[in-house]
């Protein structure tokens, strides 16, 4: 169980081939505002994958018809760099990137007060830099965490990650050769401190039971990513008081 | 890039108090229960020219789905597998609110969940669609056609492509020395293997109330809808959140459990429509 392709993917001990427990994340990086022009920027790192979302707005399109009278509009798109896969990924939008684009609005627009800002949009753009498993959960992350630095007025921070079933053991953030082998593999993303799950998906097969036990453990997991958030953007408060 | 829906209807939205108060009562506007789907008919082989073609009613919906197998080489990482593609076209004739072109989020949504569900569990035997290892290998395009939109697009769709498949027949094939194939497309050399059944059962969360089976009106009054695609063992094989607003856990455990109920319906639905035409 859990060998495929002669790599070993949990060990008898029961660890993961990169000697993480199944419960375990990755290395997790975040900074806050990382880039000059965009109100919002953030770079999230799990592992090997590096995304870096940036947020324009509440501004006023150049479509004028898309605005809507009593909210803004959100605008979402999740990007791959040519450069971040192994094989040369295609600039033109694939219907993987549509998917996902529509995912992570979906998870955000329950938590940005859009009733605040009518007639104007806010653009929210995710480019994953280098893909190693959980782009769409790290984007989701990092998409958050610009939306805060730009100072957009948010319900809550959402945090998420992916829980993978491989050879019938559950294991937390999945990385590109577990995906690669993986039963079945569950992105989550929440909103802890408004007790909502906003983006849920299962790619595989997994019983009702399977289901339960990974929310518990993703859900465990977003609560501490969300708590980096916070510590994230705290310090750049304080960092910006000490000037 | 993902647009917030800025052309909303605005009727639904009045109904909605309306819609609460009956759900209240455990009432639907059309008589339904909170948990039943609308009547559901499936007509198949509609379509001669296809390998294999369902029509579906879903309520009002209708969807049809159309299979055609074609002769293709396999992905490089599966040279010992045929291929399954599934793609959705929003047709316009079927809502004021389809417009021609290219299909947008929404139809590749559709076409993606559905797609998923058949791949991950195995529902269609690829390992059976091998002509030449790593050379030649039956495609297998699943194409779903909106016909008319009264919601919930993705079971309609899901029992269409079912449907079509589990009666879809593999085509005969000469092979010339040249290495050539050429596809008898009047000769059958028996059916195309399918190895699971799959339905998906979409349910919507208004207010505090999960109802299966959303009519149109009720996806447009709507937080948030799920997709639940179960086999016919009752394991979950694919699943996707769709729309603007969250679930509480306890709330994603309900939707778990009325879907999984629900399939029940849908299956048997699926099993008389294929006995009866089979």
């Amino acid at each position: 169980m859990g060998k495929k392709g002669g790599q070993v993917l949990i060990t008898e001990e029961g660890l993961r081939h990169d000697g993480r427990r199944p419960d375990e994340l990755r290395q997790v990086r975040m900074e806050v505002d990382v880039l000059e022009n965009a109100d919002g920027s953030a770079l999230v790192e799990f592992g090997g994958t590096k995304v870096l979302a940036a947020v324009y707005g509440p501004r006023e399109p150049i479509q004028k018809y898309i605005v809507l009278p009593d909210k803004a509009v959100l605008r979402v798109r999740y990007h791959m760099a040519p450069f971040s896969t192994s094989e040369r990924k295609s600039p033109a939008p694939s219907r993987r990137e549509v998917e996902l684009s529509k995912v992570i609005r979906e998870a955000l627009e329950s938590v940005v007060l859009s009733d605040l800002y009518p007639r104007t949009v806010i653009d929210v753009f995710i480019e994953v830099l280098q893909a190693d498993g959980g782009t769409r959960t790290t984007g989701l992350t990092a998409a958050s965490l610009a939306l805060a630095d730009a100072g957009i007025p948010l319900r809550a921070l959402v945090g998420a990650v992916a829980v993978g079933k491989i050879g019938g053991t559950l294991v937390l953030d999945i990385d590109e050769v577990e995906d690669n082998y993986a039963e079945a593999d569950m992105p989550v993303g929440a909103a802890p401190d408004i007790g909502l799950v906003t983006l849920f998906q299962i790619n595989g097969v997994m019983t009702k039971e399977e289901v339960a036990k990974g929310l518990d453990m993703a859900l465990n997991a977003i609560e501490r990513i969300v708590e980096m958030e916070k510590e994230v953007l705290r310090s750049k408060y304080a960092r910006v008081g000490e000037v | 890039m993902s647009t917030t829906p800025f052309k909303i209807p605005i009727v639904p939205s009045i109904k909605r108090e309306t819609y609460l108060n009956l759900y209240s009562r455990g009432l639907r506007l059309d008589n339904r229960d909170l948990y039943t789907p609308r009547r559901v008919e499936i007509e198949t082989g509609v379509v001669e020219k296809a390998n294999g073609s369902a029509l579906v009613s879903l309520g009002n919906t209708k969807v049809m789905a159309g299979v055609k197998i074609e002769v293709g080489t396999p992905f490089r990482d599966t040279p010992d597998q045929g291929v399954l593609t599934v793609h959705a076209e929003f047709v316009p004739l079927a809502s004021p609110t389809f417009e021609p072109g290219p299909p947008d989020e929404n139809a590749i949504e559709l076409a993606r969940v559905v797609d998923r569900s058949l791949r991950e569990v195995g529902a269609v035997d690829l390992s059976s669609l091998v002509i030449r290892e790593g050379e030649k290998v039956w495609i297998v395009w699943v194409d779903l056609y909106i016909l008319d939109h009264d919601g919930n697009l993705f079971d309609a769709s899901m029992l269409a492509a079912m449907a079509a498949l589990k009666t879809a027949s593999l085509p005969d094939y000469e092979e010339y020395e040249t290495g050539e194939i050429e596809v008898l497309r009047d000769k059958s050399q028996g059916p195309l293997k399918v190895d699971h059944t799959v339905v998906t059962v979409t349910t919507a969360k208004i207010g505090n109330y999960i109802i299966v089976d959303p009519t149109l009106d009720e996806e447009a009054i709507s937080d948030a809808r799920m997709v639940v695609a179960v086999d016919e063992q009752g394991r979950i094989v694919g699943l996707q959140k769709t729309g603007p607003h969250g679930y509480t856990r306890e709330e994603l455990e309900r939707v778990l459990n009325i879907s999984l109920s629900a399939s029940k319906v849908y299956f048997k639905s699926l099993e008389e429509a294929l006995a009866r035409q089979g």
